[in-house]
């Protein structure tokens, strides 16, 4: 491994404090950065010597508690697991776009965890709890693999140009775990399932533009999840107008 | 003015559980610093243990078994009753998760899949890939989102409520408005996990600093075998990230820069599966003897394991060494050495979770039952959190029903202008010093002199140095003013706890004159149990720490030696 070396980089942060006549304001600081240096790490740095009054949400710092996501020189990602070296020169941080601030990089997340609860996000069995364990094959789990490793980090939602468009739509987080539900094997309520995503603010919203996707800092690709959902509704809902096709 | 039958400070799997069971029965509030689904337990990885035989060769395996694994991993020091207790329970708890909806990966047959972890006698850690945490914390948030428990997100608690006989609630910081406020209730259950994060080298979450701890032993709740921290043997060099367990019970080898499988030396049956105390320190022998790369770390090497078993079974520490250290583990072994992972000890709790003051409970990682001793077994810490976050949402919800009276007003008020009068005096400042530097040294001071190899001199040492940083402390700089979301003032807080839990860790080290589990004394390198086969206490006292001791409950596992 090489051996870690220091370089200077100019670290503008976009600042807003409720309480501050200025509104909102860029505000560039110098940070030392390593070759392990994230841009976590960096903003810690400006909070304990530079500005005391920077705030940013932080807990596990290993890419999986949701807690750091941002706009990162132009991208959604988390800051905790991006590396300063890794964007090459000055960077700029921004709060997630098209969020509510409650104050610098901390956006308000209340209508993105409402809207995941609408989708009722639990599993409803139906059939009598056996004993042990539900037997669920390989094959059935992997229906939901990946879609049960979102950490809710709410980048894909603020990257979708139909949240933008219409404040009432699920998007693609809500829709992902909506499926994550309705392709358990364990569930029994998916026609209730598909009544509630293809609501008027529901999947029928998605245009399949792939920000969610571009956005994911899981690699995941919620917008196959939803195009999944849309299938699945279009069968459930024929099923209910097409008798014979029960 | 919020008030509860039942409150639980801290939004972790223990608490969720907790607040599940409470819920049923009682009006139940959960409060935590970040939102629920950002807690520490999101961060584990590799299983959750339980006797479930469900693992072709792990058909004879039962709780007896699973209980004597976790007695014997504890170097005898765990209270044998709760062992068995949590061991017997552990079962019906893991079938109620999967009812719930957790997202375990599966046997051929589709059962719970289990995987071999250290100490143990059989394949009884049950997984989801290697991100166990994650869907076992996301069941739990989603069944306590169903029965509509009532969430403070973004609340730091500073103080219990409690006049030295009983509890009736907190006062918390409203990270949002900069507000404090008082929450009080019936029964409280402290459920805020662990402290790792007061050491400089560690896999721990940030906000891992012990808080709840001081919070019950400023309240005159003792702190129990506080000396017994766990260093993880697999820490991401440098970061000291998480690589899980579950890499070596998938078949890991750990690799030193003379090309040895090194653990023939230490534990020549368990090789890299023995407990984590023996595969740690055997990593840092081979560090502090010379045979590390760059002096540094060691190797775990995944290589021969096969793109199909890393993909499947562990694809989180992919990402993890492909984001954080640019390598993948397909291709190349991964730059590792121990770092700070758990604290065995904690609040000072029963087998009902009930601590010395009535009406306050502790759950999970913050408590000390004990189950864990002077060493607990990889897979057990999740168990803990779900048997015994069971247990005290039921104990707690319980006792609320019987009590008939409100929180006494004038007490509520009376912590509450004192958590004011914090505040205003953090605000104001008394100095120059900065909470951060005092932060950093502590951190520092613990990994280098109350780590894997301790002795007397070193802990004097450090004992002298963590009292100044508390001196230090009371001549902070002022602090920021801001009311919205000043992480200035929660990381005051936070300091102040870490170095009173500091000082507590390195009393008890250095009164333990033995060598046990994680717990090594090079002047002292037996285990001795004449003395010390029992649990150490440290009480508050406003000098500093008043240590002492109760006995070890056993039921029917003789202390022997530990051999793996």
């Amino acid at each position: 491994m090489k051996k870690s070396s220091r370089d200077n980089v100019a670290l503008t942060i976009l600042r807003f404090n409720p309480g501050d006549e200025r509104g909102p304001h860029y505000q560039t600081f110098e940070v030392k950065a390593t070759k392990d240096t994230t841009v976590l790490d960096a903003l810690f740095q400006v909070l304990d010597d530079q500005d005391h009054s920077l705030a940013f949400r932080y807990s596990c710092r290993s890419a999986v508690c949701g807690s750091s996501a941002m706009f990162i020189n132009g991208r959604h990602r988390l800051a905790c697991s991006t590396l300063l070296s890794e964007l090459g020169g000055d960077v700029i941080v921004q709060p997630l776009p098209h969020m509510p601030i409650i104050k610098d990089l901390v956006v308000d997340l209340s209508l993105f965890f409402e809207k995941y609860k609408i989708i009722k996000p639990y599993v409803v069995p139906i059939k009598p709890t056996p004993e042990r364990e539900w037997i669920q094959s390989p094959k059935e789990r992997s229906k939901i693999n990946d879609s049960t490793d979102c950490i809710l980090c709410a980048a894909c939602y603020s990257s979708c140009p139909s949240v933008w468009a219409g404040k009432n739509y699920l998007g693609p987080a809500a829709l992902l775990w909506a499926y994550r539900f309705a392709a358990d094997s364990r569930d029994g309520v998916l026609r209730d399932r598909v009544g509630v995503v293809s609501s008027e603010d529901g999947l029928w919203r998605c245009h399949t533009i792939f920000n969610c996707t571009e956005a994911c800092p899981k690699n995941l690709n919620p917008a196959r999840f939803v195009q999944n959902l849309k299938r699945t509704t279009t069968k459930e809902t024929l099923k209910v107008k097409i008798p014979f096709l029960r | 003015m919020f008030d509860h039958d039942v409150i639980i400070v801290g939004g972790g799997l223990a608490g969720l559980r907790a607040a599940i069971q409470s819920s049923d029965i009682a009006d139940t509030a959960v409060i935590s610093r970040v939102h629920p689904l950002r807690s520490h337990t999101k961060a584990a990885q590799g299983g959750i243990n339980a006797a479930l035989g469900n693992a072709p060769d792990g058909r004879d395996d039962n709780p007896e078994k699973h209980a004597f694994d976790t007695i014997k991993g504890s170097d005898f020091l765990a209270d044998q009753d709760a062992v068995e207790l949590m061991t017997r329970m552990a079962p019906d708890c893991l079938f109620q998760l999967e009812h719930w909806g957790c997202a375990f990966s599966r046997t051929e047959d589709g059962k719970i899949a289990q995987r071999p972890f250290g100490g143990a006698g059989f394949p009884r850690t049950c997984y989801g890939a290697d991100r166990t945490g994650l869907y076992l914390l996301q069941t739990v948030y989603e069944q306590a989102m169903k029965r509509n428990v009532k969430e403070y997100q973004e609340y730091l608690v500073t103080s219990l409520i409690a006049d030295g006989r009983s509890c009736r609630g907190v006062v918390a910081l409203n990270i949002r408005t900069g507000e404090l406020v008082p929450i009080t209730a019936k029964t409280t259950i402290l459920a805020t996990g662990g402290a790792a994060w007061i050491y400089s080298i560690s896999t721990n979450s940030m906000i891992n600093i012990g808080s709840g701890m001081t919070m019950a032993y400023r309240a005159g709740v003792p702190l129990k075998d506080m000396e017994f921290i766990q260093f993880h043997p697999t820490g991401l060099y440098p970061s000291g990230l998480l690589i899980t367990e579950g890499a070596r019970g998938e078949g890991g080898y750990l690799v030193n820069s003379k090309g040895e499988r090194f653990m023939e030396r230490y534990a020549p049956k368990a090789m890299e599966l023995a407990p984590r105390d023996i595969v740690s320190r055997s990593i840092q022998k081979e560090i502090d003897e010379g045979r590390a790369f760059e002096n540094a770390y060691v190797h775990l090497d995944l290589r021969h394991l096969g793109r199909d078993k890393i993909m499947t079974r562990l694809p989180g520490i992919r990402e993890i060494c492909l984001l954080f250290a640019g390598l993948d583990p397909m291709d190349k072994p991964i730059p590792i050495r121990p770092a700070a992972h758990y604290t065995m000890g904690g609040i000072n709790c029963n087998a009902d979770c009930e601590t010395s003051l009535k009406g306050l409970y502790a759950a999970g990682e913050c408590a000390c039952v004990s189950v864990h001793g002077a060493n607990r077994l990889g897979g057990n810490s999740l168990l803990d959190c779900v048997v015994f976050g069971k247990v005290a949402g039921q104990k707690a919800a319980q006792f609320a029903k019987s009590v008939n009276d409100g929180a006494d007003e004038a007490l509520v008020q009376s912590f509450l202008e004192r958590e004011r009068r914090r505040v205003a005096l953090f605000q104001k400042g008394n100095g120059l010093e900065e909470p951060s530097v005092l932060r950093d040294d502590a951190r520092v001071i613990l990994t280098r002199k109350v780590g894997m190899f301790r002795s007397g001199q070193e802990l004097t040492e450090a004992l002298k140095q963590i009292r100044g940083l508390r001196e230090r402390f009371s001549k902070l700089r002022p602090l920021h003013l801001d009311k919205v979301f000043n992480l200035d003032l929660i990381r005051a807080f936070e300091v102040e706890a870490m170095l009173e839990l500091a000082e507590i860790i390195t009393a008890s080290a250095l009164a333990r004159k033995e060598s046990r589990g994680a717990h090594v004394r090079v002047d002292f390198p037996q285990r001795d149990d004449e003395h010390y086969l029992k649990h150490t206490l440290a009480h508050y006292t406003p000098e500093g720490p008043k240590l002492g001791y109760t006995d070890v409950k056993i039921t029917r596992y003789k202390p022997e030696a530990r051999k793996y």
